[in-house]
């Protein structure tokens, strides 16, 4: 007989509870996309599965009190990628979630998931560092609100504590002319995790100039990296070529990468500024109306 | 932990098993229900071949934990024809010879049906994309394409069945 | 007797496979959806060393562990002789074959079978696998082929002395075996070129990567007799190696052919079924074993990753004057790559006076290598084909050109030996200058690559068995296993030769039992030689309907006609009577000698080769390497499609196989020599939105060597692909990639060189 145990915990609280009084090792599972490989493959051997699933609220996407938008931590990529409202104000961050895995994964992987399995590679991270997400975080302590980058600290690792887990993530109101964009390089056309990713978020004045960037990038480092200086790079700028140049510049500097399976040292800060680029140009783009097809 | 006992629509049949927290909707599928046609590629969400629907949503059921489909409505490839007469996208794999070995079908034939209940006009490259997560290695998956888009037309009434 | 086109009813129609409603309904049993009372689990346990000695196994805490029922080691297996055996598509050793399937004295690479248990729950057979204590002295290990030649090389096993040279090496080394074929003479034959051309490529292994993994059923009952559930492209190989490697009797064991989730040459061999059987023994119950994905990629055979180095010397109109090769084919723990095919298959497309080839089998720490479609010959052929495609640039001679200038034809010698006869590879290239995709201009920012490909093809020994049955209906049983649909090309076949429709005939794959033997699918054989089997015992069936009809009838027997599943009195002369059709002479079976039965068994010979050629255009992203393949095109001689969508699958299929084998497909080693990508997440076949339709042309230069002109198509696809996609990307951007996978670092990085 086995000795892992679950629970389906309907509140808060009662979530809470099972996670600090948990005797062993204790996981929060949202749609189980890493979860149940890393069991299978023997990586992970918990004693108790806490699916927050049942949680109201947990699930679904709404707005708040700013208008800014509110979505739940284990919402699937589908029900994300089908929300008009949200896929035109943050356009870029839908299609980064929506990249993740398949049509079967998208059924069940979440933004809380995809943060706090703090893979340096998830493609949905770089987009909510750039998007300037707030992750809502609660535990026996109450609640806090951490903005997201300082939740994964390194490989699979993050800044939650034992009885802590994410309930849901807040997006900040978007104004005018503002608009994100993400790119991944993959050596397939799907099916594939990042060698590099790119999250641009950039707001432009009315003559295209922008005011205000944030830029990450994703797989080349220990965790998704926000690069201010490719930021400032854009800032007072227009996208001209030599902005362009410049921006790529500073993604290769910013880079860190590691050669493994996927990818060497040499070739990822290539590709590191090559998303750049093109990111920053469909973002661009966005923020001026021009475009707002999908990106992949 | 003592095995759970979860109660679920499978193929719209009310259906109760008992489980351990490990065993995957797969495993519960093949060796508490019997239900073998969803099939084993890798166990880790890469092939497809054990594709099922759940509350409308396609996802792997080597993904999900059996005791997760409590009070959920399940369709596996065993639920996808109506009785005797095979829904539009298993007629279509048989006419286009859209399977050789077929150890792929069943994760592809679910996976073309949520397709065509989503979206009943798609694109090649969209039927691509959305298949891209059922791996087969024996078509090269041109037959497995027209399969579908021919089935859609079907569905639309634009094509003989 | 050979069947006119012009004649043929049901061969070349498109009807639904027997077996389809099975597949698309979740029917179909596959090996792992088996179960039997009483079934325990089994596991096994792999090494994790590339190279260790096994000092000692310790199964006693595993045994102690409740629901563990059995565990076995190398000591269950009886220890046996070297000895050499032609099979399927190459030799085969038993006693590799047996230290493959279990290691004795050491483990020769990462994912090496060690030892196995049973036990009543999966998870059980996991945590006693986990008990089992395996000490092992780490040896070092060799991966690469070059390095496993060199002279300091970790030698794998000390009595490895290369064959094939004199006198006999004094030390044991890592080349199992030196290939050479020579015609005419080389040297002058360079000596006489005014354009030369050399270049270096390598290849990686690549997996077959089908997608069912290995998995078998095995029960050990106690008077000695065993069944087996087995998923394989052929029982009867399950069964001679199940016996071979336990030392029993064939006649104990006894396969059924579960359905088979693609093999593609990786299930002409066995990994598991001893295993199973020697558990099943020792726990007194039935056991299963399945592969999990990591266990198929590090424990069983991909095909060999190699070496080659080719030379090309033509006169200036194109002409070529001397060929030569060397090629350096890595066999995994055990002797046995491809490489005699190797040798053979690159230059035979080509009618050339002299060459030179020479090749090496290479053992190193990596699993053993099994058959991969056309085994061999995508690897010689991307080398050689990337060379003539530097050749036709070199001479400023279009590509088709060149190829049609040395074109080997009907009498053109072989390098190797044979003659070529009633080959169909002048048709494939007017194919290809007729094709509406080599005569439209390449699109703007695109390259363009041709490459062909060639395979022999094999016949051999099958059985095939018609049976009419009492309302006239018709059952055709085989020992050959489908894994592509060759049930609905027998029925056919049967449906031809009677006459009749064929929704009447069911074809079924029959047991070890109930059959008699049939080599094993591979080879591109089964619709060659099973359906020769199967279309002879229809005739002999025709024959018998025949002779029954004329006794029914009370006239000689050559007075009685047969057609469109009747029998007729031939002519006026022979008398007026009603025809008989085969419902009729079924129901009166019982009282015109007995049940209408025919069983043929042949050793098929003059299986047909195959020629292929494939178009190519793609994109390259100059900024990532990324290629992307836009539109492709497979001519291929098929000699007879008997079920046309099932031979364009083949092709279609083939070409996306080396499709990955061209761009992603590669095993990634750490420094321990552990694989790093043992799952579909890493090693990257081809997903759907990775590859356009795929255009499939057939061509078709009957062989006549069989009743309706078949050759084997399955392996001829994936030959030209990997070449064709390399000159693709030659045309699209003047980079030459030589090395296997061209994945997007490898284009970027060779981009960036090139300036
Ligand atoms: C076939 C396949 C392809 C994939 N492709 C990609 C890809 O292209 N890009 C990519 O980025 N990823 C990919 N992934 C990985 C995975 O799908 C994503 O990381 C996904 O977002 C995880 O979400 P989940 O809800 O399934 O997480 P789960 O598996 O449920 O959880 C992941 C981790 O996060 C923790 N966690 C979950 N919810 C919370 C919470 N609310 N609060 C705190 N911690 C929580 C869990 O305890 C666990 O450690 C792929 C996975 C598979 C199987
Ligand atoms: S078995 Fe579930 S995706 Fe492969
Ligand atoms: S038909 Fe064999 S894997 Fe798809």
């Amino acid at each position: 007989m086995s000795s892992l145990n679950y629970a389906a915990p309907t509140t808060v609280d009662e979530a809470v509870k099972l996670l600090a009084g948990a005797s062993g090792l204790a996981k929060v599972l949202s749609g189980g996309t890493d979860l149940l490989v890393q069991l299978r493959a023997g990586r992970l051997k918990p004693d108790l599965i806490v699916d927050t699933k049942k949680i109201p609220g947990i699930i679904g996407i709404r707005k708040g009190s700013d208008g800014g938008f509110v979505i739940g931590a284990a919402t699937p990529g589908a029900e994300v990628e089908a929300n008009a409202e949200l896929n035109a104000a943050w356009p870029g961050l839908v299609e980064a979630l929506d990249l993740i895995g398949s049509t079967q994964v998208q059924g069940r992987c979440s933004l809380a998931g995809n943060l706090c399995n703090a893979s340096p590679a998830a493609d949905s991270v770089p987009a909510l560092y750039a998007a300037g997400a707030i992750a809502v975080v609660v535990g026996s302590k109450g609640r806090r609100e951490v903005p997201v980058e300082q939740i994964p600290t390194g490989p699979g690792r993050t800044s939650l504590a034992k009885d802590e887990f994410i309930l849901e993530f807040k997006l900040p109101p978007r104004g005018p002319r503002s608009a994100d964009a993400y790119l991944r390089f993959i050596p397939r056309t799907e099916m594939d995790i990042a060698v590099v990713g790119c999250g641009i978020n950039v707001t432009l004045d009315e003559k295209g100039v922008c005011t205000a960037a944030r830029v990450a990038l994703g797989a080349v480092s220990p965790t998704v990296i926000m690069v201010p200086e490719a930021a400032q790079i854009l800032v007072g700028h227009t996208l001209d070529a030599d902005t362009l140049a410049k921006l790529d510049a500073a993604a290769q500097a910013a880079a860190k990468p590691i050669t493994d399976k996927r990818g060497t040292v040499e070739y990822r800060k290539k590709i590191a500024g090559v998303l750049a680029r093109r990111v920053a140009a469909i973002a661009f783009d966005r923020a001026q109306g021009k475009t707002n097809g999908k990106a992949h | 932990m003592a095995k759970q006992h979860v109660t679920a629509v499978i193929n719209g049949e009310e259906t109760e098993f008992l489980c351990e927290t490990q065993q995957t909707m797969l495993d519960v599928l093949r060796d508490v229900i019997g239900l073998t046609g969803s099939k084993e590629g890798c166990a880790s969400g890469d092939c497809g071949a054990c594709s099922v629907i759940v509350d409308g949503r396609l996802v792997c059921s080597c993904l999900m934990l059996g005791v997760e489909a409590e009070g959920k409505a399940i369709t596996t490839i065993e639920g996808v024809a109506d009785g005797e007469t095979l829904h539009p996208v298993q007629q279509k794999f048989l006419e286009h010879a859209a399977l050789q070995c077929g150890f792929c079908t069943p994760g592809l034939i679910v996976a073309a049906k949520a397709l065509l209940d989503e979206n009943p006009n798609p694109t090649e490259t969209e039927a691509r994309y959305w298949l891209a997560g059922n791996l087969c290695r024996c078509t090269g998956y041109d037959k497995v394409i027209r399969a579908v888009m021919d089935a859609a037309a079907v569905m639309r009434g634009e094509a003989a069945r | 007797m050979n069947y006119v086109a012009s004649d043929l009813k049901v061969v070349g129609t498109r009807p639904i496979r027997p077996d389809g409603v099975d597949k698309v309904t979740g029917r179909a049993v596959f090996a792992a959806d088996t179960r039997a009372a009483g079934m325990l689990w089994g596991k096994i346990k792999r090494s994790p060393h590339a190279h260790a000695r096994i000092l000692s196994i310790d199964t006693s805490k595993a045994m102690a562990l409740p629901g563990v029922k059995a565990v076995v080691t190398a000591a269950d297996f009886p220890d046996i002789p070297s000895e050499e055996a032609f099979v399927g598509e190459g030799p085969m050793n038993f006693r590799d074959l047996a230290l493959n399937v279990m290691a004795r004295s050491k483990a020769l690479y990462e994912g090496h079978a060690v030892a196995a248990v049973a036990a009543t729950t999966q998870e059980i057979a996991d945590r006693a696998l986990e008990l089992i204590d395996v000490q092992y002295e780490v040896l070092p290990f060799v991966i690469d082929v070059e390095a496993a030649m060199a002279p300091d090389a970790p030698v794998l096993h000390d009595d490895l002395f290369t064959a094939g040279v004199t006198p006999k090496p004094e030390k044991p080394s890592n080349i199992a075996k030196v290939v050479t074929f020579k015609k005419g003479d080389v040297e002058a034959g360079f000596k006489d070129a005014e354009v030369v051309v050399e270049g270096r490529y390598t290849t990686q292994p690549v997996h077959q990567a089908y997608i069912e993994p290995h998995a078998c059923l095995a029960s050990y009952q106690p008077d000695g007799q065993v069944t087996i559930h087995a998923s394989s492209q052929g029982h009867f190989m399950v069964r001679a190696y199940t016996a071979k490697l336990l030392g029993m009797d064939m006649a104990n064991i006894r396969v059924n052919p579960a359905e088979i989730g693609g093999g593609f040459g990786g299930k002409t061999l066995i990994y598991l079924e001893p295993v199973a059987v020697a558990l099943s023994k020792k726990a007194g119950r039935p056991v299963k074993i399945q592969m999990t994905r990591e266990e198929v990629f590090r424990g069983s055979g991909p095909t060999s990753g190699a070496w080659v180095e080719v030379k090309i010397g033509a006169k200036k109109d194109g002409t070529i004057v001397a060929a030569q090769q060397v090629l350096k084919f890595q066999a995994g723990a055990f002797p046995g790559s491809p490489i005699g095919p190797g040798c053979m298959c690159g230059f035979a497309m080509y009618d050339l006076p002299n060459v030179d080839v020479v090749g090496y089998d290479v053992v190193s720490n990596r699993p053993k290598v099994a058959a991969y479609r056309a085994p061999g010959a995508p690897i010689t052929s991307f080398a050689v084909e990337s060379a003539m495609d530097e050749l036709a640039r070199k001479l400023g001679m279009d590509p088709l050109a060149l190829r049609e200038k040395n074109a080997a034809k009907n009498g053109t010698k072989t390098h190797y030996g044979p003659v070529h006869q009633n080959i169909g590879f002048t048709a494939v290239l007017d194919a290809v200058k007729a094709h509406p995709h080599w005569k439209t201009p390449v699109k703007e920012g695109q390259g363009r690559g041709l490459a062909v490909g060639f395979w022999f093809n094999i016949g051999g020994e099958s059985t095939a068995t018609v049976h009419v049955n009492e309302d006239g209906s018709v059952t055709v049983a085989t020992g050959s296993p489908d894994i592509g649909g060759s049930r609905a090309s027998m029925g056919m076949m049967v449906a031809e030769v009677l006459g009749i429709d064929v929704a009447r005939v069911k074809a079924t794959v029959a047991d070890t039992a109930s059959i008699g033997f049939t080599h094993l699918t591979g080879g591109s054989r089964v619709t060659f030689a099973t359906g020769m089997a199967a279309t002879q015992a229809a005739e002999k069936v025709v024959d018998d309907l025949k002779k029954r009809a004329a006794a029914t009838w009370e006239i000689p027997v050559e007075a009685v006609e047969w057609k469109d599943g009747k029998a007729y009195p031939a002519g006026s002369n022979a008398g007026a009577f009603e025809p008989l059709d085969l419902a009729a002479l079924a129901l009166k079976a019982a009282r015109t000698g007995g049940p209408i039965v025919a069983e043929v068994s042949v050793n098929a010979q003059g299986a047909g080769a195959g020629f292929g050629a494939h178009i190519c255009d793609v994109t390259v992203d100059k900024e990532t390497g990324h290629v992307t393949i836009e539109r492709y095109t497979a001519i291929q001689d098929v000699g007879r499609a008997i079920h046309p969508s099932y031979v364009e699958g083949q092709i279609q299929g083939g070409a996306a196989q080396g499709i990955g084998w061209a761009l992603n497909e590669e095993y990634i080693y750490n420094t321990k020599g552990q694989m790093e990508n043992p799952g579909f997440l890493d090693y990257r076949v081809p997903v759907a939105s990775d590859v356009p339709m795929i255009e499939a042309v057939l061509v078709e230069v009957p062989n006549p060597r069989h009743p309706f002109g078949v050759r084997g198509v399955g392996e001829v696809p994936i030959v030209p692909p990997m070449a064709a996609i390399a000159n693709a990307i030659k045309s699209a951007t003047g980079v030459r990639m030589p090395n296997l996978p061209m994945s997007p670092p490898k284009v970027r990085a060779a981009l960036d060189a090139a300036g």
